[in-house]
């Protein structure tokens, strides 16, 4: 238990998947604009990357492992979630409309999304035996909810920039930038936890 | 073709359209690769190999791909290609392969590389989508060869593992090659393409005509407000 809690730690705080290893990064300078489409987009991501997670674990583990298939990794990966998001996307559109309305405009976005494709891989190789299924599902919980964290400050801190006199040369994308440079700098704190 | 017009879809990407400081794609591999200057080229030339195939397979079948499954189409060709330079990369540079780690399979979800295929391959014959993809290769690597020496100098005081900076004279600021210092650099770096371009790009966002799920998106009405900048 004990375990699994400082696993969504880790990924949540001091290995955010987007301020300390740089996945997924295109959606988060792109949608983090406004508070309420960061929440949107993070939730979506959550939600893929878990279900994502949940399904090519095992396929990688039972399937291509044992026939020595491993090398059809990426390309079976990212079809298997292309598959999947149309899938949740179909699913969620006929039985949880109003779900739907909330997520599904993020959705067709999330399978070029890398946080979703780099968890899945990233998973796969922690070769040690006591990491098994549960501990790739909180994983890729965490990394859910690191993105979560990482797309609400910085929401955060874009929407006083907007407020703010920026020098000429650096209005646009510059600033925003150096904004997420501050907002990983303040994550460089959580390096010491676990 | 006329030879010029071959010549502009090489050049075109190095400067003008440059994907990574003009036409903001790809921005995961460009912060997170750029620790060091040799990461860099080595994240370039891989994807250049399979930016260049891939324009090629997909500008090849452009008329027998129907168009509703075009972007799953694009995206297996180009798993194709990665997992190519993946296993080449594997057999002959095993330290390349070691410091690129999960970035080297994640150029299948480039944006670059989907986002020639389908602004340009699909449109193209395929000597003009070679040398598109081979231009924005050489934007790419070069892009990232800037940021690459800049931060390895800075937080290290070497460039491609030679020390230019000795610590005697000069302290490494260790931040550059952390990933804030990646954020700030990239940032910095694009300042001044703004500059240079005598700021044609200014005030220009992350916006959906740069995304290479615009088209896609937009065609199935979906977007809207939220979806405007992906």
């Amino acid at each position: 238990m004990t375990a699994l809690i400082s696993i969504f730690l880790v990924a949540v705080l001091s290995e955010n998947y987007v301020l300390s290893k740089f996945l997924g990064i295109c959606p988060f300078l792109g949608v983090s604009k406004k508070l309420d489409t960061a929440l949107g987009m993070s939730f979506a991501v959550i939600f893929v990357i878990v279900v994502a997670t949940a399904v090519t674990y095992p396929i990688h583990t039972y399937i291509l492992v044992p026939n020595g298939l491993d090398y059809l990794q990426t390309l079976l990966f990212i079809l298997i979630i292309a598959a999947l998001v149309q899938l949740v996307e179909i699913v969620l559109k006929k039985y949880m409309p109003k779900l739907y309305q909330s997520l599904g405009i993020y959705l067709p976005l999330i399978t070029t999304n890398c946080a979703v494709l780099g968890v899945a891989i990233l998973v796969t190789q922690r070769t040690s035996e006591s990491y098994g299924y549960l501990h790739a599902l909180v994983n890729a919980l965490g990394a859910g909810a690191g993105y979560l964290v990482a797309m609400f400050l910085f929401s955060g801190v874009r929407e006083r920039i907007e407020q703010s006199d920026v020098p000429e040369f650096l209005k646009g994308m510059p600033i925003t930038l150096i904004g997420a440079a501050i907002v990983a700098l303040s994550f460089l704190g959580f390096q010491g936890i676990a | 073709m006329a030879k010029t017009s071959l010549t502009h879809e090489f050049t075109k990407g190095i400067l003008k359209e440059n994907p990574v400081l003009c036409l903001l794609l790809g921005t995961c591999p460009t912060l997170a690769v750029t620790t060091s200057a040799s990461n860099a080229v080595g994240m370039g030339v891989a994807a250049t190999l399979v930016l260049a195939s891939s324009n090629a397979v997909i500008s090849l079948l452009r008329k027998a791909i129907p168009d509703s499954v075009r972007i799953p189409a694009y995206i297996t060709v180009i798993a194709g290609f990665v997992t190519i330079v993946q296993l080449l990369i594997k057999a002959y540079l095993p330290a390349v392969d070691e410091s690129l780690g999960i970035f080297l399979p994640l150029i299948v979800v480039n944006c670059i590389m989907l986002g020639r295929a389908e602004m340009f391959a699909n449109k193209n014959s395929i000597l003009p989508s070679i040398l598109d993809g081979l231009g924005m290769g050489v934007g790419f690597t070069a892009a990232l060869l800037c940021m690459g020496i800049v931060r390895e100098l800075f937080g290290t005081g070497n460039v491609f593992g030679n020390t230019l900076l000795p610590e005697s004279i000069f302290t490494p600021i260790t931040i550059f090659i952390l990933p804030a210092g990646g954020f700030f650099v990239f940032g910095m770096l694009i300042a001044l393409a703004n500059r240079l371009q005598k700021g044609r790009l200014r005030g220009k966002d992350f916006g959906c005509e740069n995304c290479a799920m615009a088209s896609a998106c937009q065609k199935s009405g979906n977007c809207k407000e939220g979806a405007e900048a992906v």
